[in-house]
């Protein structure tokens, strides 16, 4: 199994070296991504085989590697589990990039060497069993998303979300490096088993939850740290962006969940999942409610995806408080749902990230003011947006219902951690995760009626088309997904046993029965079969009385317009005011929490009496990590390079004096550590 | 091999005398004297390499002895005292840090290379601790004696004793091989050469060979 995997390893990297002399044909692009689309079914596939049979595999050692220690691949149960998520996504990405150049916008030739590599270095970092190959792929995986990121540089706003993109990755590295190293450090080796059997104490246990958290939190866009995600995410191609949201962001919490949960040992105490839950429960909360106020699809997208980010992480906190509390089923609750919520948020997410693609392949716009009334124009783009939005707004019998009412449930069982202030922190967390919840359904409606609903805004928007076959078919299948994945979340989960084992310790069992979803000692469950049963039923009848056994014969009559008169023939799309815009539907959130949390803010500069100027309106929001965390840095920043710029100024004499100093310093602390 | 047989108490004997001459050269005042005890310390760099060659019974290391005999010994020092008497230069030493405190600080060097070498080193062969810890005592006095001396000959001068204690503890590692020392002395020849181009450009550029008069005409220095 481990050789097939290997093979798509082999083949992403000889594509991404034969991408860079052939990148100007013509086909290179179909080719190149019907490479990639091979390599993740085949992802897929092995992912499938060891959670199927629920034994992880390792490999022999590597032929190649750092001179230390052996490097193997390996798959166990949570590897295996995110695996299945990479291969979906990229699969859908794949596919949908396959039509490059169909659409009127080819990729420029630069972008297309690294999106195997950045697919190969998200699976490495996945297969990896000891640090080393999983920082290593880390790494790749960053670089290789930066060219993306980069790939449009022409404009001054994507360079500008490439150099932040650069920075957080720095940063994600700078920290995971040390907490590797402090695991390493006390375990002796770099491999997982021996850093598994020597779990960290004390004041490292404390620091690589530390670094950990910072780390991972920077890649999967963790509250303070999430600054880049809404900026990158749009300034990458579509297909890029899918695979960062749906995939990336994933790869960064499984690097939390291996660090926090497996590697440091079951026995860390209940209190290491109060930072996950804060931070998660704010990401949550500010990914939502930004993710309201947004103009821009793909920008909007990201901010929800901050919110589902957060939501994983509750998840993943909780099971650590619930672990650390010695009780096994409710942390397998938490960790499944967790794990579910990360399949779940992947497969829509990437789907629709896919259609904001296939909108601005269409319709020529990113931003909802310039969309409108495209599900005439796009009627498959618009059923998978649907789909994919009613899984967003956690509609039932959709995905994302299941994996948030089990992680709500979670959050309710909160009370059973005997800790007053834990009890607390977690019905304060299930509040924020609710209102998070219903925020992003708010989101989501204002998305699918700005882009789909109503008339079109411009004439572009207007005179849009469906995507072509390939983008179409990448859209459907997250889409169709999603929908199986929300009927069949017991057997998904069930999917799960043993990376929920890797998680949990030996589970008791998995929280599911047959196609159920089963909380706690079976007080609760979700069947989504017999909802969808009871929905379809319930509109069946609804749709029965209306249309058949009302008395009166059915009418068609002119839709109330908000009291607008009918557009002019010669002004096809009404006037734009006769419309609301994404502003307007923004303003009641804004003025009722963007005020508080986001420092929104209104001005009116209305001209005096007499005056011929036109009156001004301007309403907009500042996110707090701006002002708060990138300001500050960037003043650091700046102070740092002007005492560094004095270094330039020393003599010669000087350099020498610096460098001997140094040595004699770190002469001096050898013989320091040698006496004692 | 202890104190008291004669292997170690020789080479003992010819790495100390090579810590005594890079003392010898931090305290010289003039520049021709300081040239002597380099060659003189060059002289005795290729003692200790012949008889480490005879005691390890290693004949490749009489060819390290004869080219380190043949260049630093004989040919290094002529060339540089033939710079010295071509360019009439100053023939005093011009420090940046006293006489005095460089001494101070040389055997402070000293004892910090002691403290370091011998714990290391604790399960090796007495010889090779011995001669290491000299041999990074004279490393640390070549860098000392760079940044305390502010005449480029005499720069050039500390760069060569760094190397000396460089081969030296090359040289007391049985199994060296010699492929090592030839690219070393060659590269020491090369660097010489650079030295001396570079100080025939300020002799020509500004009739000095104080590296401080260059600072003030690099454009970036207030």
């Amino acid at each position: 199994m481990l050789t097939l995997f290997a093979l798509c390893l082999w083949v992403l990297v000889l594509l991404a070296a034969v991408a860079v002399p052939l990148g100007r044909h013509a086909r290179a692009g179909l080719v190149l991504h019907a490479g990639c689309l091979i390599a993740s079914l085949g992802f897929v596939a092995v992912a499938l085989g060891v959670l199927l049979t629920g034994e992880p595999v390792e490999s022999q050692p590597l032929p190649f590697g750092p001179p230390w220690a052996p490097t193997r691949l390996g798959l166990d149960g949570l590897s295996a589990w995110f695996l299945l998520l990479l291969g979906i996504a990229g699969s859908a990405a794949s596919l949908f990039a396959m039509d490059d150049g169909a659409s009127g916008h080819p990729l420029p030739p630069r972008a297309l060497p690294p999106f195997p590599l950045f697919l190969a270095g998200m699976a490495l970092t996945l297969a990896a069993t000891d640090a080393f190959l999983l920082l290593f792929g880390f790494e790749l995986m960053s670089l290789a998303s930066w060219a993306l990121v980069a790939a449009e540089h022409e404009r001054p706003e994507n360079r500008a979300a490439a150099r932040l993109y650069l920075g957080f990755a720095v940063l994600a590295g700078a920290c995971l490096v040390p907490a590797f190293g402090l695991l390493a450090g006390s375990a002796g080796a770099l491999d997982f088993a021996a850093m598994r059997a020597a779990p960290p104490e004390g004041w490292r246990a404390a620091a690589v939850l530390l670094l950990g958290l910072l780390g991972a939190g920077a890649k999967a866009g963790l509250v303070p740290l999430h600054a880049w995600l809404p900026l990158a995410h749009p300034a990458a191609p579509s297909h890029v962006s899918a695979l960062m949201s749906g995939a990336m962001t994933k790869i960064a919490l499984y690097v939390l969940a291996r660090l926090l949960l497996d590697l440091c040992g079951p026995a860390q105490p209940s209190w290491w999942g109060v930072p996950l839950l804060v931070l998660g429960a704010a990401s949550a909360l500010l990914g939502a409610l930004r993710a309201n106020l947004e103009d821009d699809a793909k920008t909007l997208l990201a901010c929800s995806t901050i919110e589902n980010v957060g939501l994983i992480t509750i998840g993943l906190g909780l099971a650590l408080a619930f672990r650390g509390a010695d009780l096994g089923p409710l942390a397998a609750l938490a960790a499944g749902a967790a794990l579910l919520h990360a399949l779940n948020h992947g497969v829509f997410k990437t789907g629709l990230f896919l259609m904001a693609g296939a909108v601005l392949h269409g319709a020529g716009s990113r931003r909802l003011d310039r969309l409108g009334g495209l599900i005439h124009a796009m009627p498959v783009t618009a059923l998978a947006a649907l789909i994919g939005v009613a899984a967003a707004a956690s509609l039932p019998p959709l995905s994302g219902f299941a994996s948030e009412w089990l992680l709500l449930q979670a959050l309710l069982a909160g009370w059973r951690v005997s800790d007053i202030g834990f009890q607390v922190l977690a019905a304060a967390g299930a509040a924020v995760a609710a209102m998070a919840a219903a925020l992003a359904a708010a989101a989501m409606l204002r998305f699918f009626g700005l882009v789909f609903l109503g008339r079109p805004r411009s004439p572009r928007g207007a005179g849009a088309r469906e995507a072509p076959i390939f983008e179409r078919a990448a859209l459907l299948l997250p889409a169709g997904l999603t929908v199986l994945l929300g009927l069949f979340p017991g057997f998904v989960l069930g999917l799960a046993a043993p990376a929920l084992q890797g998680l949990v310790g030996p589970v008791i069992r998995v929280p599911a029965r047959g196609t159920w979803l089963a909380a706690g000692e079976g007080a609760t469950g979700y069947a989504p079969l017999v909802i969808a049963l009871l929905l379809a039923l319930l509109l069946g009848i609804t749709w029965m009385l209306v249309r058949r056994r009302s008395p009166a014969a059915t009418a068609r009559g002119p839709v109330w317009n908000c009291g607008f008169v009918e557009p002019p023939p010669h002004l096809p799309f009404g006037d734009p005011l006769t419309q609301p815009g994404a502003a307007g539907i923004a303003q009641p959130l804004r003025r009722m929490l963007g005020e508080s949390l986001l420092r929104a803010g209104e001005t009116v500069d209305m001209p005096a009496p007499g005056e011929t100027r036109p009156g001004h309106y301007a309403a907009g929001f500042t996110d707090p990590s701006g002002p708060l965390l990138l300001a500050p840095v960037a003043r650091l920043r700046d102070r740092i390079a002007a005492e560094a710029d004095r270094l330039r100024h020393l003599t010669i004499r000087r350099c020498l004096s610096l460098s001997f100093a140094t040595l004699v310093g770190l002469l001096a602390l050898l013989a320091w550590l040698e006496a004692r | 091999m202890s104190f008291g047989q004669l292997p170690y108490d020789v080479s003992h004997l010819l790495g100390g005398g090579m810590l005594l001459l890079s003392f010898v050269l931090l305290y010289q005042r003039r520049v021709g004297a300081v040239i002597n005890a380099l060659a003189l310390q060059g002289g005795i760099l290729a003692l200790a390499a012949a008889w480490q060659a005879l005691v390890q019974g290693a004949p490749q290391l009489y060819l390290t002895a004869l080219i380190a005999f043949g260049a630093k010994a004989v040919l290094i020092p002529l060339a540089l005292r033939t710079l010295l008497r071509r360019l009439d230069l100053h023939r005093t030493v011009e420090t940046a840090l006293g006489i005095g405190p460089s001494l101070v600080a040389g055997v402070a060097l000293v004892a910090l290379a002691i403290l370091v070498v011998l714990p290391i080193t604790a399960g090796s062969r007495a010889i090779a601790r011995e001669d290491l810890a000299l041999a990074l005592s004279v490393v640390l006095l070549g860098m000392l004696m760079m940044i305390t001396r502010r005449n480029a000959i005499l720069q050039v001068a500390g760069l060569m004793t760094l190397e000396n204690g460089l081969i030296l503890a090359a040289v007391g590692v049985a199994g060296m091989p010699l492929v090592v020392e030839l690219s070393t002395a060659a590269l020491v020849m090369m660097l010489l050469v650079v030295g001396g181009v570079f100080v025939f450009q300020i002799r020509e550029r500004f009739d000095t060979v104080d590296t401080g008069f260059l600072e003030r005409h690099r454009g970036e220095a207030e």
